[in-house]
């Protein structure tokens, strides 16, 4: 090994490369201010609910399904106006974490998995009519997003339209019908072929024919939809302003008009997550917040759906969603798209109502008794791919089940808090007592060792607190609590080696200290490896809490190993250079007394 | 006993635990047994995370009484539910509420007993999810076992990885029989307890081989003694770092079971506190009296071990008899048999024990 010479020439440059680290951490977490980690919901107040995925196969779910069911979840959470929640995968299951209580309402929404119906479109206006400029209110083409005044991101769309056939003025908010109409393509019969085209461009013309007129009952295309007769004007006025003007709205519930007329589907909550009365026409926004529509009871179940895949129209190499039905669902189908094909624009479209909005509108180009369907549009892989599962699915990709529900109010939450860090300081204070006591001088490097342990482990918690999300929780404060005694136990390894080696008597202390270091250092690894293999075990297949502690036990058997390297072993280097412990002071813990005489089994040791 | 601690305090103590492992077997087979059969009889009282259940807390006001709260949420859900007190504050335990019984549960004792409406704690478990919790445990389990087989086979070798795994078993099993028999509830809190004990025991198991695998590494070539002796020397050396390294790792621990009992009730850190607590003094005695008596009934079925424990026999049975003839000869105690041979002697002294 290395010579002695260089060896305890080292121990200084060690210890500065570790003071070096703890003052970077340090310096950190002075400049982020970040001096308090952030705290778990159970110890600060809050409720968290974990969702179980529920699969049909008892497989595990996707990660691409969960990932997607999490964003959805996430959209629903912020949807209903609840400000700092956050949504995350752990292994399995969806954690949703809501700082402060009586949440429960809101959390009802959160993880149900919505059903699909369709129903008949009865009345469809773009979605606001606020009166507006042109080129504020002018949407950019992002569905999904939530609808914002962005003038520069409004420019774009606001001049592309105007190409379009009879797009002017009123493309404005219908220009989001119509990005919704675009995205939003014909179902056809699946063994047509050849008509994508026409398809689309039907959806087009349909869209705006719905958002418009209705077949010319009263005004021109351009007079109803958001005002569009007078674009350079504000315009306030009621006719233009009334969303259903020139729309045909017998057989609709009057209170449903009132309710079309007040209904903002630009707001963040457009009614995500509403459970819809099948037997009632409702009032729903789109998706993506650009059109509103009156629709009728539902005619056909989501649970009707045998299946939705999506792929390549062979011959067009085009995104397509094929949808088949079950039998009663495939009458159900056929009967509804017999009735309402041959109607007037909007009512010939029929909208597929998921978690309380309309995700696609398609126009019924003819009737489909087939029981089986081809949605064609403006899809892609991707959008393709969600319109499918959605359909098969529902609005979540997965079905979940609540595993549980936890809410922690503040002063519990205090309590947690103080319990913890009063057990910590406890537990480390009969760790230094019985360090002390029992090694008295060795124990002494022992505690410092702690203390230096504690504090690169406030800095690092400190600052993965800060920059990575970590929140400090309950299970954390006891997975680092009982480390201490993994700390510990480093120590105990090395000192035990260090003192059998003086025993063996023929080596002086500084010697018996590298001896002691090489042999004690192998046993160190091998059992800081046995519980760092616990803790990731115990992280990757555990469910709420577990993983918490178990991430604070790998965190400090790594932690362990720095300090032991860096500190212990370096500061032992330069005690055993000290007289107090080199000539085994009564309180150095290494004195001749303390060793006792060598015991014949260690003879034979020595001699074997 | 100042006798005692000061030989403990110096490390100079010298205990069979190998040659004693019938004893240890027996005691261990025996409190298996119990423990076994305190799971079949009295099964183990499960937290209401494994039923489904709703858990409320709030402060405890002045003046309020069990039999005051036990009314006031009984007039809401229609059943007794359990209500204990928690540090500073009641726990009520019911059947699985919705969010509605829920908020209503919590405007009431509100109510009743001046407390914020939000300061009333509240979770709700699904009945499934302890079963998962559970279910998730057990592969944690399955798949720790198997990583710690193969690591410890890499690092060491197969039959201490054995033993260590048999040790193991043997801590999960009396753990779950000390909780049996008492009826500590056990809650997903307890089985991640349970699934820490694992590295803990295995912990002191592994120093302990550490130093066996030292101290046999140059051991055969002279027949001085057998691999038993070797071991059990190697755990003597030992046993000073195991009950080191345990108790620093138990304190903290009892700091938390400490804390969490007095100041907190019951919880999260009780629970938790609780099992590794009993664990890890179960541990202690298995990496001990089980891991290494377990290694060493293993590794003396090994031909090379076998041949030399004959070989250290047949020594030892010679020198029995010189030492004997000596004492003929001359009437001299076997004192005054010197140098390498008075280690025999103690060796051979020490296996009759």
């Amino acid at each position: 090994m290395a010579p002695p010479k260089s060896s305890q020439s080292r121990p200084g440059r060690t210890l500065l490369t570790l003071l070096a680290l703890i003052l970077a951490m340090g310096a950190t977490v002075a400049l982020q201010k970040a001096f308090v980690p952030k705290f778990g919901l159970d110890l600060a107040g809050g409720t968290t609910v974990t969702l179980t995925p529920v699969t049909l196969d008892g497989k595990a779910p996707s990660q691409e399904s969960l990932d997607r069911a999490v964003n959805i979840i996430r959209a629903r959470v912020n949807g209903t106006g609840i400000s700092d929640a956050e949504v995350a995968k752990a292994n399995e299951n969806i954690v949703i974490q809501i700082p402060g209580v009586g949440q429960s309402e809101a959390l009802k929404l959160v993880s149900t998995t919505a059903e699909l119906r369709m129903r008949q479109v009865l009345a469809m206006a773009p979605a606001k009519m606020e009166p507006q400029q042109l080129p504020t209110e002018a949407p950019a083409p992002d569905p999904g997003m939530s609808p914002s005044t962005m003038p520069s991101a409004a420019r774009k769309p606001s001049g592309a339209p105007s190409g379009g056939p009879g797009a002017t003025a009123s493309t404005t908010p219908a220009g989001r019908a119509l990005a919704s109409a675009l995205t939003a393509p014909t179902p056809s019969p699946a063994a047509r072929t050849g008509h994508r085209a026409g398809a689309r461009s039907g959806a087009k013309g349909g869209a705006k024919r719905g958002a418009g007129s209705d077949s010319g009952s009263e005004g021109g295309p351009a007079a109803d939809a958001g005002g569009g007769a007078t674009p350079s004007a504000p315009p306030s006025p009621e006719s233009a302003d009334d969303p259903l003007a020139g729309q045909d709205t017998s057989g609709i519930d009057p209170a449903l008009l009132t309710e079309f007329r007040k209904i903002d589907c630009t707001a963040k909550n457009r009614g995500q997550g509403a459970q819809d009365d099948p037997d009632k026409q409702i009032v729903a926004c789109s998706d993506d917040g650009t059109a509103r529509y009156i629709l009728d009871k539902a005619a056909v179940q989501g649970t009707e759906i045998s299946g939705a895949t999506a792929g390549t129209d062979p011959t067009t190499g085009e995104w397509i969603v094929q949808v088949s039905f079950k039998s009663k669902g495939a009458s159900q189908f056929a009967d509804i798209t017999r009735r309402i094909t041959s109607l007037p624009a909007p009512r010939n479209q029929l909208a597929n109502v998921l978690d309380g909005v309309v995700v696609v509108a398609p126009t019924i180009e003819e009737a489909i008794p087939g029981g089986s369907a081809r949605i064609s549009g403006s899809f892609n892989q991707v959008t393709a791919t969600e319109l499918a599962d959605q359909l098969k699915y529902g609005a979540l990709p997965l079905k979940f089940k609540q595993g549980s529900v936890e809410s922690v109010s503040s002063t519990l939450g205090q309590d947690q808090l103080r319990g913890g860090l009063i057990s910590g300081a406890l537990g480390l204070l009969v760790v230094v007592i019985y360090l002390l006591l029992y090694y008295r001088g060795l124990g002494v490097i022992g505690v410092a060792s702690l203390g230096c342990a504690t504090i690169v482990t406030y800095l690092t918690v400190a600052v993965i607190s800060y920059n990575a999300g970590f929140r400090l929780s309950l299970p954390h404060i006891v997975g680092l609590v009982v480390s201490i005694g993994i700390t510990a136990d480093s120590f105990i390894v090395y000192f035990e080696r260090v003192r059998d080696e003086i025993k063996e008597g023929h080596r002086t202390l500084r010697s018996a200290v590298e001896v002691a270091w090489r042999r004690a250092r192998r046993t160190i690894l091998v059992a800081d490896a046995v519980m760092f293999i616990a803790a990731v075990v115990l992280y990757f297949l555990a469910v709420g809490g577990v993983a918490g502690f178990a991430f604070a036990m790998g965190l400090t058997t790594l932690i362990d190993i720095v300090v032991v390297f860096l500190f212990t072993k370096p500061l032992m280097t330069i005690a055993a250079r000290l007289r107090f412990f080199a000539k085994g002071h009564k309180l150095s813990g290494l004195d001749a007394e303390r060793m006792g005489r060598t015991s014949p089994a260690e003879q034979t040791l020595q001699e074997a | 006993m100042p006798g005692v601690i000061s030989r403990l305090y110096r490390g100079d103590i010298d205990i069979d635990f190998v040659g004693k492992r019938r004893l240890w077997y027996g005691l261990s087979a025996f409190l298996m047994a119990v423990s076994i059969l305190g799971v079949l009889i009295h099964g183990l009282t499960l937290g209401v995370e494994f039923q489904g259940g709703s858990v409320l807390d709030f402060a405890r006001t002045p003046g309020s009484s069990v039999e005051q709260v036990r009314e006031t949420v009984r007039d809401i859900v229609g059943h007794d539910p359990i209500v204990q007190e928690a540090g500073r504050n009641w726990r009520v335990t019911t059947q699985s509420l919705d969010g509605d019984e829920v908020s209503k549960v919590q405007t009431a004792v509100a109510e009743r007993f001046g407390v914020r409406q939000e300061q009333v704690s509240s979770q709700v478990i699904g009945a499934t999810w302890g079963g998962e919790v559970a279910h998730k445990a057990w592969i944690g389990l399955a798949v720790f076992m198997l990583a710690i087989m193969l690591y410890l086979s890499v690092a060491f070798e197969w039959r201490m990885a054995l033993a260590a795994i048999v040790a193991l078993v043997h801590d999960l099993v009396i753990t779950a029989g000390v909780y049996a028999w008492t009826g500590f509830e056990v809650t997903p809190a307890t089985m991640l307890g349970f699934l820490t004990i694992l590295g803990y025991s295995l912990y002191d198991a592994v120093v302990v081989f550490d130093m066996i695998k030292e101290v046999t590494g140059n051991l055969g070539a002279s027949a001085k003694m057998t691999y038993t002796q070797a071991a059990n020397d190697a755990l003597s050396h030992t046993l000073i770092r195991s009950l080191n390294t345990s108790l620093t790792a138990i304190l903290p621990v009892a700091a938390i079971l400490f804390v969490g009992t007095t100041l907190l009730g019951a919880g999260t850190l009780k629970d938790l506190s609780l099992a590794l607590f009993v664990g890890m003094v179960v541990g202690t005695y298995s990496s001990l009296c089980v891991a290494t008596p377990i290694l060493v009934t293993l590794k003396e079925r090994e031909p090379k071990w076998r041949a030399l424990a004959k070989r250290v026999a047949a020594k030892q049975a010679s020198a029995a008899k010189a030492a004997a003839a000596a004492v003929r000869d001359d009437g001299a105690a076997p004192a005054a048999v010197a140098g390498s041979r008075n280690v025999t002697i103690t060796d051979a002294k020490r296996r009759k024990r």
